[in-house]
């Protein structure tokens, strides 16, 4: 007799279990985080002393720290990511994102302002008009996410370290920090150097044309030296800041520095 | 030739010879250790994006999902950067490689993975590797050497870009990472079937003689 499967038919069963961990609480999710970590300590380390769970995550945390020191340590700034001619462009360049493309958000361009935070000479808010009017360059990069597929793009807009100089932002400070216009608060923690790597952008163009809402329309921040989470779409604010403010992915387990 | 009569100082001093020396012991589990967790973590994050059209069982694999996965990932490494990085230097610096390992003839390795397969491959001294040891030991090193560059590459690849234009392109540095993995694998099944067969040689990795 056939075996009687749970599974709704044409849902990838991957996909399901990936999306209903996003939609655990914070606890549970950690929980289950530390229950794969305390199987681990559990089948290696056998004969050792058993490591209960929230010491490996607690050590998993640290070691995490301190590999993000180390990255800071050995990032050169003024190494450059490869570039690609335009024959090398992925197509379609894939739209990646814990949710449907439907559940985008939708930004309206009229209504939109790019808020601007923290330490900076000029606060003031940018329109979308104001902001296409700042010079802009073209980058054909690899996007690399963290799941591991990659894919090549052309984004075009305006240097962050351009704009940083442009408000009088103190570059001194560690962070740059965006928060997005999704539901759920999608933000991100960009280091200072980082942020003022020559190919940091704030883009506003896919391959010429207006950044589509698949790609982060109005404004999506390119950082072709980190992974693609941290390249943060549908931006609202940035906020120039020593307070390490976390971030929607890095507070769930993934490396903070996740750079190239 | 080999002398055919056993003398009272070769006898005597047979039960204290080392076969493996401390170094090569503690290196030996500590690489076990952290092949393992590298290798069932990176099952996590292969899952993610799978190269291929299959996916590792959940349960064989670390973290409990791509972030937790990641987590033990970028922590075993050090482990096995390390205690590798040790036992490259070690190895050639006493000269154990040269000793153990070389030479490697392709009739040598012929003949004895021809006796391997028959079940003739004596393993009367187990401080001499045969043919077949000699290849996949060296082998496996390469190996290894690969999957930590290729690894490094991935992890860097705007400050490492060399590295992975040494391998082609990000992609194929994933495929090579990928390829040294079951290369490893295939590795472990051999290995831990030839240490079981040879239960003399699991002693010996483990209280040296």
């Amino acid at each position: 007799m056939a075996k009687r499967s749970f599974l709704i038919p044409g849902v990838d069963k991957r996909l399901l279990i990936k999306d209903s961990i996003k939609t655990m609480p914070d606890v549970t999710r950690r929980r289950f985080i530390a229950g794969g970590a305390s199987l681990g300590a559990l089948t290696l380390l056998t004969g050792c002393d058993v490591i209960d769970s929230s010491s490996a995550e607690e050590m998993l945390k640290s070691v995490s720290k301190f590999n993000d020191a180390v990255q800071d340590f050995i990032f050169n700034p003024d190494a450059l990511a490869p570039t690609f001619p335009e024959s090398a462009i992925t197509k379609p360049f894939p739209f990646n994102a814990y949710y449907d493309l439907d559940d985008a958000p939708e930004v309206s361009a009229a209504d939109w302002k790019l808020e601007v935070r923290g330490l900076v000479d000029n606060k003031k808010s940018w329109t979308l008009d104001e902001l296409y009017k700042l010079p802009q360059v073209t980058q054909i990069t690899r996007h690399i996410c963290v799941e591991g597929w990659s894919a090549i793009g052309s984004w075009t807009g305006t240097p962050l370290r351009d704009f940083l100089k442009l408000i009088g932002a103190d570059t001194r400070a560690k962070y740059v920090w965006f928060q997005c216009a999704d539901k759920d608060g999608y933000n991100s923690p960009l280091d200072m150097r980082s942020a003022l790597h020559p190919q940091t952008q704030m883009t506003f163009k896919y391959a010429g044309e207006i950044l589509p809402r698949a790609y982060g329309f109005p404004m999506k921040i390119r950082v072709p030296t980190k992974l693609g989470f941290k390249n943060p779409k549908y931006v609202v604010s940035m906020e120039v800041t020593n307070d390490y403010k976390g971030g929607y992915w890095e507070d769930q387990g993934y490396n903070s520095f996740s750079g190239s | 030739m080999a002398s055919l009569t056993v003398t009272d100082e070769q006898v005597r001093s047979s039960p204290a010879k080392v076969i493996q020396p401390a170094w090569v012991r503690v290196m030996h589990w500590i690489n076990a250790l952290a092949m393992i967790l590298m290798i069932l973590s990176g099952w996590q994050i292969y899952n993610a994006s799978p190269l291929f059209g299959f996916s590792f069982p959940r349960e064989y694999t670390l973290g409990g999902w791509l972030g937790g996965g990641l987590l033990w990932h970028f922590a075993a490494m050090w482990l096995l950067m390390i205690n590798g990085l040790a036992y490259l230097i070690t190895g050639f610096a006493t000269g154990r490689f040269r000793k153990k390992l070389l030479p490697i003839t392709p009739s040598g390795v012929l003949h004895d993975v021809r006796a391997a397969l028959t079940f003739k491959l004596g393993h009367d001294d187990l401080t001499v590797y045969n043919y077949v040891q000699r290849v996949l030991y060296a082998g496996i090193i390469v190996v290894g050497v690969l999957i930590v560059l290729s690894g490094l590459g991935m992890w860097k690849p705007v400050q490492l870009h060399w590295l992975v234009t040494l391998f082609g392109d990000y992609p194929t540095a994933r495929y090579v990472h990928f390829f040294c993995m079951a290369a490893i694998c295939a590795f472990l099944v051999i290995h831990v079937a030839l240490a079981l067969l040879v239960p003399k040689s699991l002693r010996a990795m483990i209280i040296g003689r």
